[in-house]
């Protein structure tokens, strides 16, 4: 079972809930968790566990072999401008590029071989009751999915069903956030019950319609901002699974890097509604 | 000798755009004939990526002497026009064309290193 947890708007509570949940749910079940936000995991911080692994990530560069005909095709067919030709001279900015082959494959005199270029670290931690693992992007690499792809293939490989896989995905709704929702059998979108929540989250209520996924809203916060959220959901017909109270000593316990369900009863009876919303969904079978 | 400006309209009274990859309008100047050429950037400037390289290769295929800009070039912008060997001069962001001209043969404009 793959679970992400999404959110559009950053600063809801994606990490909170992904850090008590797949704890809380590890003392039944075998869980991993998994921290997608690429350019800045901070689940790691709620974690300790043990440092089993950690592996270089790669994406695959053209690199220019110095000869050129000036036929112009390499920079034709590149949709991000990631390659320009200048005489018989070419310019690759390999931040612009995605990996897709294209200049490589079409250059006629192959001087344009794609090449292994690091990109990010791929960490495994053991703890006490679970697994986890983090990707961190290089400092100045500009493209997110390619780790985020190598991370979710790595755990679809080394994870089967029933291992309960949670996913702490990346905040907005841009192409990492694709990238990471791809892997899900059932999204839970966390959002606070403000104007703002509410808008960021009707964004991704549209993404995830949009990639045919099955999905549920948490709201953290709860008590603070209007009821427009419940109302949306209700006139949109989107499950509300759980609410998690909006308390400062909440806040306190989180901003110390401790997890919440075993301090707080709200919580916990949060997760345990989320929980038998889980496993009343019939998604285990999948992969 | 051949300058390129950045521009955001198709003669020399235009405002200088002072941004180079995303500028509205390239104009081609040449101080011996006096006469001037304004080429079209929107498409350049509303990629979602590479807007500077792609407008340092438009520039690259006027092959000018000289650049007169206002903020100048980013990294990618720079590296591109690097190779093409032409010589930028930046600080003309709040000038017309036509003031952008007359700095720059007054040597009032600073000339950058790509």
């Amino acid at each position: 079972m793959n679970i992400v947890i999404a959110s559009g708007k950053g600063g809801t509570g994606k990490t909170t809930l992904a850090t008590n949940l797949a704890s809380y749910l590890a003392l039944k079940h075998q869980v991993i968790l998994s921290d997608l936000d690429v350019e800045e995991p901070n689940s790691a911080l709620f974690i300790n566990g043990e440092q089993k692994r950690q592996t270089e990530k790669f994406k695959m560069i053209p690199k220019w072999n110095g000869e050129c005909t000036a036929c112009g095709i390499c920079q034709e067919v590149c949709a991000y401008n990631a390659i320009l030709q200048l005489g018989t001279h070419i310019i690759l900015h390999a931040q612009l590029c995605h990996s897709c082959y294209a200049c490589s494959e079409l250059c006629p005199i192959d001087a344009l071989p794609m090449e292994p270029v690091q990109m990010g670290l791929m960490t495994e931690l053991k703890t006490p009751v679970m697994d986890f693992i983090e990707s961190k992007l290089n400092v100045g690499e500009e493209q997110a999915v390619p780790l985020i792809k190598e991370t979710t293939d790595f755990i679809q490989e080394q994870y089967a069903d029933p291992v309960i896989k949670i996913y702490d995905a990346p905040p907005g709704t841009s192409c990492p956030v694709i990238e990471a929702v791809k892997t899900a059998d059932y999204v839970i979108l966390i959002t606070e019950p403000t104007p703002f929540g509410l808008h960021d989250m009707s964004l991704m209520v549209g993404v995830v319609r949009d990639m045919g996924k099955p999905f549920g809203v948490v709201i953290n916060r709860y008590g603070i901002g209007n009821d427009d959220v419940l109302d949306y959901c209700k006139k949109e017909n989107i499950d509300v699974i759980a609410r998690i109270p909006n308390e400062r000593e909440i806040a306190e316990t989180y901003s110390r890097g401790e997890l919440l369900f075993e301090k707080f009863p709200a919580v916990k009876s949060a997760l345990q509604d989320i929980e038998r919303h889980l496993f009343s969904l019939d998604l285990g079978g999948k992969s | 000798m051949k300058i390129v400006l950045t521009s955001k309209g198709n003669d020399l009274d235009s405002m200088m755009d002072p941004r180079f990859g995303r500028a509205e309008c390239l104009i081609m100047y040449d101080d011996e004939t006096k006469q001037h050429v304004a080429f079209d950037n929107t498409e350049s400037g509303n990629a979602a990526h590479g807007a500077g390289p792609l407008t340092a290769q438009k520039v690259f295929k006027l092959k000018p002497d000289v650049i007169i800009t206002g903020n100048g070039p980013g990294n990618k912008a720079a590296a591109t026009l690097k190779i093409a060997n032409i010589s930028m001069y930046v600080g003309a962001g709040n000038m017309t064309v036509n003031e952008a001209l007359q700095a720059f043969q007054q040597e009032k404009l600073q000339k950058i290193e790509l």
